[in-house]
């Protein structure tokens, strides 16, 4: 696999290492009222599509960017590569 | 005066090199480095104050700049290595952070790498020798630029210092192994 | 020897002379040559046995699709068996050895098979070797793979080095035939960087076995100009002897090159093979096509093969195959071969071809049969005879010593189907051909997509280029192009004859018209049943000879169409890879990157005995002079420290710089308990959990600065944790100014423990620096100079539970500083220890590592449930107080103390109550860590027990059925020594 690193251009798979769905970026309140489901959920349950999957990948062997990937699970066509900082920035993600 | 005597890296009193066929391979560990990341909002900040200390302006994803003794490696994002000769700058970090303050954290880095500079006559007779340690598009690994990428198993910045030249910076525990990985490759293809 | 080798001709150097041996005989041959094509040259026909029925083989074809000719190549350790004549480049000295067969290749004793092959039909052991089942393993297999087989390994280790590579290519071109170097020259002429593989060690394909001529040129020389014009050319890589094995993501392929086969031995420090990975925008396929045969009975005899590769023997390499040659083909190219016979001097005596139009090839003395078919054939160890039945139905025979057989040309549509595409059925070809999910960015040119003439590959070749060229971006090149054949392809489908007798379809695995038919009736009817069940295909050569013609007699036994039918498809790699090939230069000691401490060096002088810990070498312990059990040299070691002093180096222990206005706020979310407070100078133990709750990993982290924090992680886990902090540093709080780095391989740490170690330490840290109990406290922190002004950093802090010091220098000063430490404390009696002392130690203080911390384990299950706070947010606080894991009975870390101190104890043992059965049902946990501690003079062990908490004062067993231990433990508190922790604050 070749993954377009928005920064650095194509780079080998063996460069990276996968965490999974992009939604672990959706991390909850953890003082907010209901916080145990709302983790529950966050941690254990997940979509598992045929077809377009955003995920999470890190270049450990690179620049340590953490990349959220667009990648369809039927054909492992990638379609988009971005920066994670920035996908958690643009969700609203701050301090 | 501290009176205790350094090892190089493969372990050695003295700097190992060799030369197999066109290629040479020599071991270094005369640099100075210093990491320097730039806290929010300062990257701007960070190299003014650099360029005022070395001259040279931080380079973008995968360059490297250099001016007089000065040379620095772009890292991750507004990260940078600053790279000077160790005997010039035996306290590297203390330097770097004095121009920038706050603005930056600074983080010694000297004996975190071994370096091995790998000499050829020409890019024609170093790549056949790159292109069995790690993938890498020569079209995108002239001189100038800094590639961290994997060699062997191993994390490795691969600095392209000029025409036939390029030095391999890596960990500094896993020297013997990265060694013995340049050598053997450039066995095969000497 | 009969001389078989035709006066003139071929693109072989006669003037140079190659000895060679098959079977001990020694032979000759020329450069150019392959090992068939010199046998047969030698007049060698008989090569190998088949598989199952031990029938005598020759060789079917002249290319990497042999599934015949397979032969033991070399000797001695550098043997390696199942390699196919037909593609090994003769060398001189070349040393060849048949399979299968004893004791000799002409007498086989176990061609006994072949008579017993009523009994050894598809399926035949499923079917026998049922019962009983404790035979299978211990009688029936052994004779299985005894009988049956191709050849063995030599059992030692393969002396020769194999590379791996990464090469980058705009254009990747597959085969180097007419439509391949057509479209390498239109793309390189272009500019664009272009790769050219092919497997033959001779570019050209077909273009070298046919003898028709391009433009005023013959192919052969039309091929090697241009070759010569793309080795000139910079942005060309020429890659024959190439294999290109897969097609993968993103445009990645895989390519396997034999540098060094058609060499004795290899040049030393270079490797036998190289396994490149290719990364390329465009791809264009040019792999041809592979002929196949026409089944009927005893198709199989030595004698009997392919009319393209008698074709190419007697063009490429001037062999004739015979000296009275038959043909047998259902199409006109196959006449070809009829025709370059005839014209090089070999007597062609009959044209047989099933269709009743078939054209007359008009050759001198040949019987002309139409609308007839080859029956059967006879011959010892070799074709003599074959049988014909004619378009009336006269059975007869005709004397012929070869038998050229053309059933019509497939497509190599392999590398189209390694990302899921499915070739697609061509009624007019009949043919599978490429369908339309091709990988993308690959292109298919030329015969491989169904295009068979010479013109039209060259055309191909050029328009795939062309198309390839505008995606990236290039103008093609006008053609430049010479006049060549162009055929039509004129061809009635024709895959077996009926009869009696047994009909090969997979000659490698022995699979016979008879075999399909069995599977059709017990109803294995699908292609991929039928595959499986009759093991069609999954030979060596993965049927490419066998599959189509087997898939046809299936769609007729079933009266659907061969579309209908539909097809299995292909998987990498194209031809088989040896395990070395991918195993590169990544064996023994360099099978994985070692890492070694800063006093590696020094250790290794004093006779250390290292282990490995991750990556890491680590002393394991230092034996002395008398010492001869491992447990003396840790027992001693131990007991220094604790009654002194001791050195241990902990480098290995991961360091992260963490630097940032938000440092403090970043370390107090990573971490379960408080950070945010700790003082400038003073270090803290920190337990990490994931998210899920369960603990992460564990250390202490040390506060520099206001804005400054280095924290240490355990050594196996020193990266999954930087990963995980830079997850949450970038995608959990993306808004905290913060900023990591590794600095794990900058400072050389050493552990200094025991009471005398301030001692120690004074005489070595510079006196301006206090070290008093009360100037430096337990778990302080700062930086100090050592040896005169060297920087350095101090850590007060205990593995041991001892008074100890942890101090870090730059990684290259650290044998220096242990040198110094060892000399300046000779008269403590300072020691020097290894991780088993440490380990020991730490299990007598209580402390928890890798083996308590599994992935499983609990804040709460460690006794440390209390530190998790629930005044701030930090990962995994949330779920660690989920209902499951705050249950009472649930596992606690407990002591365990031998009761009889000369028992032994394990790790791994379960705990049971006395008089419990040795069941699951009555477990209690279990023993995570267990030593001899010299201090307690007893066996001790830390454990998982249900409800630990409340059992200390109970006696238990730790049961290890494995080695037979019941040992009767005395449950207690994990802290063996100095449970007030007076010793570490002293």
């Amino acid at each position: 696999m070749i993954i377009h690193h928005p920064l650095l251009g194509p780079r080998d798979a063996q460069e990276f290492t996968y965490l999974g769905d992009a939604t672990l970026i959706d991390r909850p309140d953890a003082m907010a009222e209901g916080a145990l489901e709302a983790f529950d959920a966050y941690l254990h349950l997940r979509d598992n599509p045929a077809g377009t999957h955003r995920e999470l990948w890190y270049h450990e062997v690179g620049d340590r960017s953490w990349l959220v990937v667009t990648r369809d699970t039927r054909t492992h066509e990638i379609t988009q590569v971005e920066l994670a900082r920035d996908v958690a920035l643009s969700k609203g993600r701050g301090r | 005066m501290a009176d205790l005597t350094p090892i190089t890296p493969l372990g050695g009193t003295t700097l190992r090199s060799e030369t197999i066929g066109a290629l040479r391979i020599a071991e270094g560990d005369d640099w100075a480095l210093a990491s320097v990341a730039a806290r929010a909002g300062q990257a701007q900040a960070v190299g003014a104050g650099l360029r005022e200390l070395t001259g040279l302006d931080l380079p973008g994803p995968g360059g490297m700049a250099s001016a007089g003794d000065w040379r620095a490696l772009w890292l991750s994002p507004e990260s940078w290595l600053l790279a000077a000769p160790l005997a010039q700058e035996p306290d590297i970090a203390d330097t770097v952070k004095r121009p920038v303050g706050d603005g930056a954290s600074v983080t010694e880095q000297t004996d975190a790498w071994v370096r091995f500079d790998i000499t050829a006559p020409d890019d024609d007779r170093l790549w056949p020798l790159l292109e069995r340690l790690c993938n890498i598009d020569p079209a995108c690994a002239g001189p100038g630029t800094a590639t961290r990428t994997v060699m062997e198993h191993l994390a490795a910045i691969l600095l392209r210092e000029g025409a036939g030249r390029a030095a391999v910076l890596g960990a500094r525990s896993s020297a013997a192994s990265l060694h013995h990985a340049l050598v053997a490759a450039a066995r095969s293809v000497a | 020897m009969s001389r078989a080798r035709l006066p003139s001709g071929g693109q072989i150097d006669r003037a140079r002379r190659l000895e060679f041996r098959f079977d001990g005989r020694a032979y000759t041959g020329h450069p150019g040559d392959t090992l068939a094509s010199a046998l047969l040259a030698s007049g060698v026909r008989l090569m190998g046995r088949s598989f199952k029925y031990h029938r005598p083989r020759g060789v079917l074809t002249a290319g990497s699709e042999e599934p015949n000719a397979l032969v033991t190549l070399r000797s001695g350790a550098r043997a390696e068996p199942n390699t196919r004549a037909t593609v090994a480049e003769l060398f001189d000295g070349l040393e060849a050895t048949s399979q299968n067969r004893w004791p000799a290749l002409g007498f086989d004793a176990m061609a006994v098979n072949d008579w017993l092959a009523p009994f050894l039909t598809a399926g035949f052991y499923y079917k026998t070797f049922m019962w009983p089942a404790s035979f299978w393993e211990r009688v029936y297999e052994p004779i299985i793979r005894r009988a049956a087989g191709l050849g063995a390994l030599s059992g030692r280790d393969d002396p020769d080095d194999y590379d791996k590579g990464f090469l980058h290519a705009d254009l990747l071109v597959i085969g180097a035939g007419p439509a391949g170097l057509s479209a390498a020259l239109t793309a390189a002429r272009a500019g664009v960087r272009v790769i050219l593989a092919d497997e033959d060690f001779r570019m050209g394909g077909r273009l070298s076995a046919e003898a028709f001529a391009l433009g005023d040129q013959s192919g052969a020389d039309w091929a090697a100009g241009a070759v010569a014009e793309l080795a000139d050319m910079e942005n060309v890589r020429l890659m024959p002897r190439t294999t290109v094995i897969g097609a993968f993501d993103h445009g990645v392929y895989g390519a396997v090159e034999r540098v060094a086969d058609h060499l004795p031995i290899p040049p030393e420090g270079k490797p036998r093979q190289t396994l490149w990975r290719i990364s390329t925008s465009r791809a264009i396929l040019a792999a041809g096509a592979t002929e196949r045969p026409i089944a009927f009975a005893d198709n199989d005899r030595p004698g009997i093969m392919l009319a393209g590769a008698m074709r190419a023997y007697a063009n490429r390499w001037a062999v004739a195959p015979g000296k009275r040659v038959a043909l047998f083909v259902n199409n006109d190219d196959g006449l070809r071969t009829a025709r370059d016979l005839a014209a090089q001097g070999v007597r062609v005596t009959a044209v047989i071809d099933p269709r009743a139009d078939a054209p007359d090839p008009g050759i001198d003395g040949a019987r002309h049969l139409p609308g007839a078919v080859v029956t059967g054939s006879a011959g010892r160890l070799g074709l003599d005879t074959i049988i014909v039945r004619s378009a009336q139905g006269k059975e007869f025979r005709i004397d012929a010593d070869a038998l050229a057989v053309s059933g019509g040309w497939n497509p190599n549509v392999h590398l189209t189907c390694h990302q899921r595409g499915r070739p697609v059925w061509d009624d007019a070809l009949a043919a599978f051909v490429p369908g339309p999910d091709l990988p993308a960015g690959m292109t298919v040119a030329g015969a491989a997509a169904g295009t068979f003439s010479t013109h039209g590959a060259l055309h191909a070749g050029h328009a795939a280029a062309a198309e390839a060229l505008a995606a990236l971006g290039h103008k093609a090149p006008a053609p430049d192009l010479p006049q060549a054949e162009d055929a039509p392809v004129t061809l009635h489908p024709f895959w077996h004859v009926a009869g009696k007798g047994r009909a090969w379809l997979d000659f490698q695995n022995d699979v016979t018209v008879k075999d399909v038919k069995l599977a059709h009736q017990e109803n294995f009817r699908s292609v991929e049943h039928m595959k499986r069940y009759t093991t069609l295909g999954m030979a060596t050569d993965q049927g490419k000879t066998a599959n189509v013609p087997a898939l046809a007699i299936m769609a007729e036994l079933t009266g659907k169409s061969i579309a209908e039918t539909g097809t299995t498809i292909f998987r990498p790699p194209y031809t088989p890879v040896a395990l070395g090939t991918f195993a590169g230069r990544a064996r023994g000691r360099a099978f994985k990157p070692t890492r070694l401490t800063p006093t590696h060096q020094w250790a290794e002088a004093q006779g250390a005995v290292f282990t490995e810990a991750g990556l890491w070498l680590r002393a394991q312990y230092f034996p002395r002079p008398g010492e001869t059990h491992w447990r003396e040299s840790v027992d001693r070691e131990a007991l220094a420290v604790r009654a002194s002093v001791g050195l241990c180096d902990v480098s290995t222990l991961g360091k992260i710089d963490i630097q940032g206005a938000d440092a403090a706020e970043f370390v107090n979310r990573v971490y379960a308990n408080g950070f945010a407070k700790l003082p400038v100078g003073r270090v803290r133990y920190g337990l990490m959990l994931r998210e899920d709750g369960f603990v992460m990993d564990d250390g202490t982290t040390a506060r520099l600065a206001e804005d400054h924090f280095v924290m240490t992680t355990t050594t196996a886990n020193a990266v999954p944790v930087f990963r995980h902090l830079e997850f949450a540093r970038q995608c959990l709080w993306p808004g905290l100014d913060v900023q990591l780095i590794s600095t794990t391989d900058a400072w050389a740490q050493i552990a200094v423990a025991g009471p005398q170690s301030r001692t120690l330490l004074q005489r070595v840290v510079d006196a301006d620096h206090d070290l008093s109990n009360e100037g430096f406290p337990f778990m302080a922190c700062g930086a100090v100079t050592v040896c005169g002004g060297q920087r350095a950093r101090l850590f007060r802090i205990s593995f041991s539970g001892e008074l100890a010091y942890e101090v870090a220098v730059p990684a290259r000063y650290g044998q220096a500083l242990m040198e110094r430490l060892m000399a300046q404390g000779a008269d403590l009696g300072v020691t020097p220890y290894g991780v088993e002392a440490l380990n020991v130690l730490r299990i007598e203080k209580g402390h928890a590592t890798a083996n308590e911390l599994n992935g499983q384990t609990t804040a709460r299950d460690l006794g440390l449930g209390r530190m998790v706070s629930d005044k701030k947010d930090s990962i995994g606080a949330v779920l660690s107080r989920r209902e499951g894991m705050m249950r009472e009975d649930g596992l606690h870390l407990v002591g365990l103390r031998a009761v009889n101190a000369d028992s032994r104890l394990a790790a791994g043992s379960h705990l049971l109550e006395r008089g419990a059965g040795a069941v699951a049902a009555n477990d209690l946990g279990w023993v995570t860590s267990a030593c001899w501690s010299p201090h307690l003079e007893a066996p001790i062990a830390l454990a998982f027990l249900k409800g630990g908490a409340r059992r200390q004062g109970e006696t238990l067993r730790a049961v290890n059925l494995l080695s037979g231990q019941d040992t009767e433990v005395a449950v207690v508190s994990p802290h063996f020594i100095d449970p007030e922790g007076e010793r570490l604050r002293g």
